[in-house]
């Protein structure tokens, strides 16, 4: 094991914890039950000699281990902030002497409360060692973009300006994707007035003159494998033949399908070549290129034109898109200008619900109006035709009156939908429920993308809608497969100009990941963290729950179903810890062992003491800064908590509730963040998952014959500042109400 | 302060919202040493402000804890507050930038204890509330400010009480001597990420924001919002502190409107939709309070027209089409009188409500035109993207109006610009 552990007990008298606290008896206890190696006091430890002290101790008194007992581990973590030692923080301050009314009666249960938390300090640090980083780390840096629409090509370009070396993989036999199709686009600069070119000429030769641009066209991605900085990809020719190569991250910019028109007859489209979608306007305004646009059935030149916006969209009926696809309205703005550049007279009118033309988007709208291009407030309910002309039968909103109008050309704005690959998550979860809703969603190719050779699934999770965004507002690129990012309207409805930012930040993500990946740390959330799981093989029983439930798709099985953890697909989580039942995965600063000996270190009273005892397991994003927020707005709560944080809440093993009813607790409190739909874990699933096992507390509760109210699951918002010590002290009545735990004491 | 170290490939990041913060962090995860800086004395920007986020009704504090933590964790970025830019010279890969960093008259000593506040009485205006409600002048901003460390307000600055703070403090943490400092830092490459301000909702004369007491806007509803904010979380009337339990939203406050705003500032649709939920949230779902929606078009766009289905759902939340033409107020009550023309169907109204709420417009905080030679600006002040070799990288709202989401898309975006520069100036140098 190399150099013995000598462990630092440090213990602040500043912040009042000195007037507050008896800190010798702390010091004793660091010493007689903590075992420290060196204990000592300060008045002000963070100040520069309190710091100097440490840092003396680390060098000339050889701790490995130093253990904080002063202010919350989010505190000033600048100041104690060493390297090569580990570090232990315990929060006598906001989790102390700020939650404890300064009165004689409480100084003892406030004494107590502390004396516990140097305990479990102590207890912790034992078990802590500095993480040394992802031994399996793979350094090749080169890039995947599979897509060679705009945002793949835009990714690719990026990317390659910045150094790195680029294969962009292609489905068809040209670059370009749906940009490609168009005759013009919506402008993305001033003075937004008319049609500009689609800069995809530009953007091929860009691609074509870089050296570091690798094109692979007429090919998809038949096997995918590794991990960030470490992939190995098969690309497969459409003529046969696969090439493997390595690369160290991935954009997956595989774009979008246009809705099949077809599934809305009612709006006369496959009845007559009259009624087009957007993308076949584009075609006619190609053949006209820049002339009069001809009617599809006789090659008359069109006179009026009628745009359909929301068509299949925004709407609830069977197979239509519940969403908004966002560019179609400045889409049909600017196919309405086609006919108007070409001669004025044309009318064009376009029917919509709300006029979406966001931010600079409404210059343009407004160079419509100039062009005197007709906006209508209304729903379009039928097309039909009758004596050689389209009829539109809408409902005019304004007038509040149904009206039918003639017109040469029918343009129905039709959304987008996303070539997101297989829905991995559609047949492991579907209950019956959604198995029903199924059948009112929206068709989405089954091809996979990626072909992930994950024990997960072949591509990246679904969110809603067949789209793999995120879900997370300020974090929009993480997805949850590690390493692979995914930008452009495959992960939600977009125009080109947000598609080009998009797939810009999607390569700042890929070159991250691969810097990040060869030095073995961590991504997003936990950047930087250089500890990574490891597993007993001897002890694993093969059960898979690890595998099934880590969130980030990061764990494979081999061929005798023990796991296989790809260091570098990891976030650290620690889900997989709170999954496994024999408790045989840890971290080097975190494990079943750092939490379990801290909650068994406490002191506990016994039966006849009338001090109950409750374990506090808080998520540490959110659940824990609220409680140090109470604790900064000195709001009270019961002395008999013991906090103890956690990575997610996912990381809980059923152990440590076990553990804490056996040993003599009298309630645990779980506090993880929201689940569901609109979930705030910001490791996807972990809140959802430990409420999931704690449903199976229950049982163990039962077998012991103990309340069921002595394991409560809570979730709680960063903002709970004074609700979080609301729930203590009412779980403390609660406690009282049923009494103490009968295990006490055995 | 003056042992800032930056070289050319250092990239700088003005403004510590969440574009910028998110510009910072994603740069220096790339293993670029960056430098932040922000004129606040807290990081948090706008969204610091918020109480909750579309679509999610998540609260933006939560994303900024997980940012937070990649700040104290990364030993390549640098944090800078109650700094701000004063000039910018040089060029793409040598820039040099003068930094005037202002006093906060406490330094690194500080455990955020709060001894002085409590030594002092003095109370000033709160910004962080948007001066609705006054504070110690002493004070850490908000609950959950980083750096967790109090500021003294130079308006105590050679006053008893500014003595009586630093008398309070054990820990020589108050420095009464410091002075406005100017320094110079070099940079490679330059994010600038200053976001948005509400646009002066004064200005929109017929709305009468400055004249009737009951009229807010609605970052000033945000605010209420808070249980540590100016009502301690209720909908209280500004008039008389009564409940306001029958609200009017406002749509395009100052946007799209050539007399005002001639863009569409985008969030505002989706901002009052998300308010209207914090009604059921205030007085329940099943409450008798309401809120119309005086809107001209609802611009939910993509995933978000769930939520907007949703809000259409809710019987407390009524949608009215119309452009307000203008507001008059009931001096006996101090209800708010709304009066225009509803266009579907052509009815005229004049509606009665208790409060009426502005979604207010995004104007850029700083004119674009004011940052440095070669940032160009568009009609509305944001910054326009272009080629023309300079590294100054607009990012969020300092470039567009912006939701969260695109802010920090945009951000990612201008963090890989920045680091495209910076990678050039290594290669040249090595």
């Amino acid at each position: 094991m190399g150099q013995a552990n000598r462990v630092g007990v440090y213990i602040c008298r500043g912040c009042g914890l000195g007037d507050r606290l008896d800190t010798a008896q702390l010091a004793q206890v660091a010493d007689r039950e903590g075992k420290a190696d060196i204990v000592r006091e300060h008045e002000f430890l963070c100040s520069e000699s309190g710091v100097a002290m440490i840092k003396q101790d680390v060098a000339s008194e050889a701790a490995t281990h130093v253990m904080i007992a002063a202010c919350s581990r989010r505190s000033k973590t600048d100041a104690f902030n060493f390297e090569n030692v580990a570090l232990g923080r315990t929060n006598l301050r906001e989790g102390v002497i700020w939650v404890r009314p300064d009165t004689d009666e409480a100084r003892e249960t406030t004494q107590e409360m502390a004396a516990d938390y140097v305990r479990m300090g102590c207890a912790e640090i034992k078990h802590m060692q500095v993480p040394k980083g992802n031994p399996d780390r793979g350094s090749n840096k080169r890039v995947l973009v599979v897509g060679g629409g705009v945002s793949g090509m835009t990714a690719a370009i990026e990317a390659a300006k910045t150094g790195y070396e680029v294969l962009l993989v292609e489905k068809t036999g040209v670059l370009g994707g749906m940009t490609g199709a168009l005759y013009k686009r919506v402008p993305y600069a001033e003075p937004y007035g008319d049609p500009q070119d689609t800069g995809v000429s530009a953007l091929i030769e860009a691609v074509d003159a870089d050296k570091r641009i690798s094109v692979f066209l007429n090919s998809t991605i038949s096997r995918t494998s590794g991990a960030p900085g470490q992939f190995s990809v098969d690309i497969a020719k459409e003529s046969g033949g696969t090439q493997t190569e390595n690369v160290g991250a991935i954009i997956m910019a595989s774009g979008f399908s246009n809705y099949d028109a077809n599934q809305l007859p009612e709006l006369g489209f496959g009845k007559t070549p009259d009624v087009v979608d957007q993308l076949g306007l584009e075609q006619l305004a190609k053949a006209a290129d820049g002339g009069v646009i001809q009617r599809p059935s006789d090659g008359k030149a069109v006179t009026s034109v009628t745009f359909v916006q929301c068509a299949g969209q925004r709407s609830d009926k069977p197979g239509h898109l519940p969403y908004c696809s966002g560019h179609c309205c400045n889409t049909s703005i600017k196919q309405a200008m086609y006919f108007k550049d070409a001669n004025p007279d044309i009318d064009t009118n376009i029917i919509y619900m709300d006029l979406r033309t966001p931010g600079n988007g409404e210059d343009f709208y407004r160079s419509g109006q100039r062009k005197r291009v007709t906006f209508t407030k209304g729903v379009v309910e039928e097309v039909g035709v009758a004596n050689g002309s389209l009829q539109v039968k809408f409902k005019d909103l304004i007038l509040n009156e149904d009206v039918v109008a003639d017109t040469d050309l029918v343009v129905l704005a039709t959304g987008q939908v996303a070539n997101s690959g297989v829905d991995i998550d559609a047949d492991a979860q579907a209950t019956q429920e959604d198995k029903e809703a199924k059948v009112n969603q929206i068709k989405i190719p089954v091809e996979s993308i990626l072909n992930l050779q994950y024990r997960q699934g072949p591509d990246i999770p679904h969110l809603r809608h067949g789209f793999n965004d995120s879900h997370f507002i300020c974090f929009p690129y993480e997805t949850r497969r590690s390493g692979i990012y995914s930008c452009g309207p495959v992960r939600r409805p977009m125009d080109i100009a947000q598609a080009t930012e998009d797939a810009t930040g999607a390569a700042l993500k890929a070159i991250q990941a691969v810097t990040n990946a060869s030095l073995g740390r961590a991504v997003h959330p936990r950047s930087g963290d250089l500890s990574f799981p490891t597993f007993r093989r001897e002890g694993c029983t093969q059960c898979k729950r690890c595998t099934v439930e880590c969130p980030f798709g990061a764990i494979d099985e081999d061929e005798q179903s023990y796991p296989v953890f790809n260091e570098s697909r990891c976030r650290r989580c620690g889900t997989c810890m709170g999954a496994c039942p024999v408790r045989v995965i840890s971290f080097e600063n975190y494990s079943i062992d750092t939490v379990g000996s801290q909650l068994k270190a406490v002191d506990m009273p016994d039966e006849f003491d009338e001090k109950p005892r409750i374990l506090v397991l808080a998520c540490e994003n959110d659940a824990y800064p609220a409680l140090d927020a109470a604790g900064m707005n000195r709001l009270e709560y019961s002395a008999f908590v013991r906090t103890i944080p956690v990575r997610c809440l996912g990381s809980v093993s059923n152990i440590w509730v076990t553990d804490a009813l056996n040993a003599g607790y009298d309630g645990v409190m779980l506090m993880g963040c929201k689940r569901g739909d609109d979930y705030q874990c910001h490791f996807v699933k972990g809140s959802e998952l430990a409420h999931d096992r704690m449903t199976k507390i229950d049982d163990t509760l039962q077998t012991l014959s103990l309340e069921r109210e002595r394991v409560q699951v809570y979730e709680i918002a960063i903002t709970d500042i004074q609700r979080v010590p609301e729930l203590i002290n009412d779980y403390a009545v609660k406690i009282d109400e049923i009494g103490m735990n009968p295990f006490k004491g055995f | 302060m003056t042992d800032v170290v930056a070289t050319n490939e250092t990239v700088l990041v003005v403004g510590g919202g969440i574009s910028g913060m998110t510009a910072a962090l994603e740069t220096a995860e790339c293993g670029k040493d960056v430098i932040l800086v922000e004129k606040e004395p807290a990081l948090g920007g706008r969204v610091a402000q918020l109480y909750k986020y579309f679509p999610k009704l998540c609260h933006p504090t939560c994303g900024m804890e997980i940012n937070l933590g990649r700040i104290k964790a990364n030993p390549h970025l640098r944090v800078m507050t109650m700094t701000e830019v004063a000039a910018v010279d040089g060029k793409a890969g040598d820039y040099s930038v003068s930094l005037k960093v202002s006093p906060r008259y406490v330094n690194d000593n500080c455990t955020a204890c709060g001894a002085c506040a409590q030594a002092v009485t003095s109370e000033i205006e709160d910004p962080f509330n948007y001066g609705m409600s006054k504070m110690k002048a002493a004070y850490l901003p908000f609950n959950m400010a980083y750096p967790q460390r109090y500021v003294i307000d130079s308006s105590i600055i050679g006053t008893p009480e500014a003595d009586s703070a630093k008398a309070a403090c054990k820990y020589d943490a108050i420095d009464l001597d410091m002075k406005e400092q100017t320094i110079t830092i070099k940079a490679g490459a330059i994010i600038w990420a200053t976001g948005w301000r509400p646009y002066d909702a004064a200005k929109i004369q017929p709305y009468g924001y400055d004249r009737f007491a009951n009229v807010i806007t609605s970052l000033e509803l945000e605010r209420m919002m808070d249980k540590f904010g100016p009502t301690g979380g209720k909908f209280l009337r500004p008039s008389d502190g009564k409940e306001a339990k029958n609200l009017a939203f406002i749509q395009c406050a100052g946007s799209r409107d050539r007399n005002h705003l001639k863009h569409c500032s985008r969030i505002c649709c989706m901002a009052s939709l998300k308010q209207s939920t914090y009604i059921g949230e205030q007085f329940g779902e099943e409450s008798d309070a309401s809120a119309s929606i005086y809107y001209i078009d609802i611009r939910a766009i993509d995933r978000f027209e769930n939520f907007y289905k949703a809000v259409q759902a809710d019987p407390k939340v009524k949608f009215v089409k119309s452009k307000v033409a203008n507001i008059t107020e009931d001096p006996e009550t101090g209800d708010v009188i709304l009066h225009g023309v509803d266009t579907e169907g052509y009815h005229r109204y004049d509606n009665r409500h208790d409060l009426c709420v502005l979604a207010i417009g995004m104007e850029p905080s700083v004119d674009a035109s004011e940052i440095a030679r070669g940032v160009s600006a568009d009609m509305s002040g944001f910054i326009e993207f272009n080629n023309d070799g300079g590294a100054i990288f607009g990012a969020g709202c300092a470039t567009n109006a912006l939701d969260v989401n695109r802010s920090v898309q945009s951000a990612t975006a201008a963090a890989l610009r920045a680091v495209q520069v910076i990678n050039r100036v290594s290669a040249a140098e090595s």
